[in-house]
């Protein structure tokens, strides 16, 4: 477990939310500059060369959905698309499109702490489809991993049987 | 975003209606023509006049841009265009790299965008062009802009006085200057009557540094209008001004905007190779308007039209300081790749290079790639500790060119980064390799116009040391002397 988890672990309320993050890459420049390029210039056509790097570890998780972080509507219209579900449906699969957001602030204008200790920000939009389901969370880049635990800790307490990450890359 | 035509007027709509379309697919846009009565946005009016640019690109909501189209102030034009089912990106002329994806603005799953100009935010089917239909932002008009005190030289005075004509006249012009004419003052009094007339001008030139070193000289000529420099991550992007220097790429953002367009550099990369940097010169012009080429060494293609007349062009044949241009010395030296692998350089080139370092005097070595000059740089290190190699994605390139220039460096190994813009003032130099294809006729040109560019060091040394004498060699020293001997004929040189 890196530094990052254990900090997450030892807090009490997140223990256990998230089973493992996987992540392929640290964030190199070259990686940085194909990341923005997709997701922030919405150059979609990355999107599958980016879902193959996913591919191969995606292929080694025991899973029923692969789930997506949402975007507030204002960034999904500005965007043009959902970059984690962009991926989903690289991969050629169905992502289960199940979480919304309910407050569409500013991440990056935050500090970790203000981070973590954000009121829960998604809502579940159906829990029966997820019942004793092992999920798996895609997403580009893990950050603080503030983000994904949110989802996380959301999908564990609505009945997932079991949560996983997998991003690209870990900033 | 999609439009349904109401009242002969488009109207935006954010859910996939019916009758509603992305804007590329509605046959003809309506253009509502402008209402005196308007009071429209003057911020709106500096940003869009002689512009294409997209919503992403403006902070002004959607209504209040779509308020001045329907008043007629605003023009929406189709990004992408269909021809025989191929599209084309209206703004950058790129007809092969496109894409298509589930898109949240227009909910079609396959909307299109372009992937080439992407990185100056995306033109997808759904996403108009804007551009201003309304009266233009007023202009200064000069009495006389022009504060310079210089003198032109004979060749560079009747350079001047074409150009003068050429944007009278709105026509094209080619300027064919050897380099070290001075070719940025023969477009001052021509620049100065087109702002006489109320006229936009824009001198584009491929590279950012050129940029930055043109701005502030042309600031300093026509102090009393508005300049603004442009390149990616500049600062003046959204400033109104009648005279801009601008990347080449830069045109991409412009639509019939300028009366005399100055191309700078024609013949150099990337403009020379990238089609859609022409177009968006082409794009960027007002109809009609003037056209001005400069280039040290135009292509082939243009030097065969100059020759047939079908080309209106100008040479100015001699340096500003009246000596002749250093002539290249052929100098066979085997196949030295073979003997580099062998940590060794051939004798002759060997030579070179220490009667330079022994007489203390500065020297470039151009060579072919950055792997070669890797292997080089060792070998010519042993002659001397003072000796460093530069290339295009060095980190410590600035620094570099720096110590070259305070002649901290005695020796600079160079790739073909430096073949122009650069300048240093008293200088030897020799090429390596000169038969590899990267240096064209053009390249040697330039290369050998490196040396003896100050007036108090005029002459020096240019050698191509080759493995076998291409046609761009041969060429290359044949235009040399056929620009001095124009010269002389005509007077413009001393020695
Ligand atoms: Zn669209
Ligand atoms: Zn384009």
């Amino acid at each position: 477990m890196c530094f990052d988890c254990v900090r997450w672990e030892q807090d009490e309320k997140w223990f256990g939310s998230l089973k493992q993050n996987l992540s392929l890459v640290v964030y190199n420049q070259f990686c940085k500059e194909v990341i923005a390029r997709f997701k922030y210039r919405g150059d979609y056509q990355l999107s599958y060369p980016l879902a193959e790097m996913l591919r191969e570890k995606l292929d080694r998780l025991n899973y029923d959905f692969l789930v997506p972080i949402p975007l507030s509507p204002e960034r999904k219209y500005e965007r043009g698309f959902n970059q984690s579900e962009a991926l989903i449906n690289a991969l050629g699969r169905q992502p289960l499109s199940i979480l919304t957001r309910i407050h569409s602030e500013k991440q990056s204008k935050k500090s970790r702490n203000e981070r973590i200790s954000l009121p829960q920000v998604f809502q579940l939009t159906d829990s029966a489809a997820i019942q004793d389901k092992c999920l798996v969370i895609i997403d580009d880049i893990y950050t603080t991993g503030s983000t994904l635990r949110h989802a996380a800790k959301l999908l564990k307490e609505s009945g997932a049987k079991e949560v996983t990450s997998l991003t690209i890359a870990r900033g | 975003m999609r439009f349904i035509i109401k009242n002969s007027h488009l109207h935006p709509v954010f859910e996939k209606i019916q009758h509603s379309l992305p804007v590329t697919q509605i046959d003809s846009i309506p253009q509502p023509s402008p209402n005196p009565n308007f009071s429209f946005n003057e911020q709106l009016q500096q940003l869009l006049t002689g512009k294409q640019l997209l919503h992403d690109d403006l902070e002004h909501s959607i209504e209040e841009i779509h308020s001045h189209y329907e008043n007629g102030y605003i023009q929406y034009r189709k990004p992408i265009s269909y021809q025989n089912n191929k599209p084309f990106c209206v703004r950058c002329g790129n007809n092969q790299f496109f894409a298509h994806f589930p898109c949240s603005r227009c909910h079609e799953e396959d909307c299109a965008y372009c992937r080439h100009c992407i990185m100056m935010g995306r033109v997808s089917a759904c996403t108009p062009l804007l551009t201003w239909s309304g009266p233009e932002f007023p202009l200064f008009k000069a009495r006389n802009a022009l504060k310079w005190e210089g003198q032109l030289s004979k060749g560079q005075e009747a350079a001047s006085n074409a150009v003068k004509l050429t944007i009278i006249e709105q026509k094209e012009l080619l300027v064919w200057a050897v380099c070290g004419a001075g070719k940025t003052e023969v477009l001052f009094n021509g620049i100065n009557e087109a702002l006489l007339f109320g006229q936009r001008v824009c001198i584009a030139t491929p590279r950012t540094d050129v940029v930055l070193e043109l701005a502030p000289r042309l600031k300093k000529v026509f102090p009393d209008t508005t300049v603004a420099a442009l390149y990616g991550g500049s600062e003046d992007r959204h400033r109104p001004a009648q005279l801009i220097i601008a990347t080449t790429h830069q045109l991409f953002r412009f639509y019939q905007a300028f009366d005399t367009l100055v191309v700078d550099e024609v013949d150099a990369f990337p403009y020379s190779k990238d089609e859609t940097l022409q177009y968006a010169v082409q794009q960027a012009r007002k109809s009609p308007s003037s056209m001005i080429y400069l280039t040290a060494t135009p292509n082939k293609k243009w030097q065969a039209q100059c020759r047939s007349g079908k080309r209106n062009y100008m040479t100015i044949p001699a340096r500003f300081h009246r000596f002749s241009l250093p002539v290249p010395e052929f100098t066979w030296c085997g196949n030295w790749e073979k003997l580099v692998e062998k940590q060794r350089l051939p004798n002759i080139v060997t030579r070179w290079l220490k009667e330079r370092i022994d007489a203390g005097r500065q020297a470039l070595l151009f060579l072919p790639k950055i792997a070669k000059m890797e292997k080089v740089l060792p070998i010519v290190q042993r002659l001397h500790t003072n000796i460093q190699a530069v290339h295009a994605e060095d980190p410590d390139r600035k620094e570099k060119v720096q110590n070259m220039r305070e002649k901290k460096t005695l020796v600079l190994l160079t790739t073909t980064i430096l073949e122009r813009g650069v300048t240093f003032p008293n200088i030897d130099v020799a090429v390596l390799g000169a038969e590899d294809r990267i240096f064209t006729e053009s390249a040697l040109v330039q290369i050998a116009g490196r040396v003896g560019r100050s007036a108090d060091a005029p002459t020096g040394n240019i050698t191509f040391f080759h493995y076998g004498k291409t046609k761009a060699m041969v060429r290359a020293k044949k235009q040399i002397m056929n620009m001095n001997a124009e010269a002389r004929k005509k007077g413009l040189i001393n020695d």
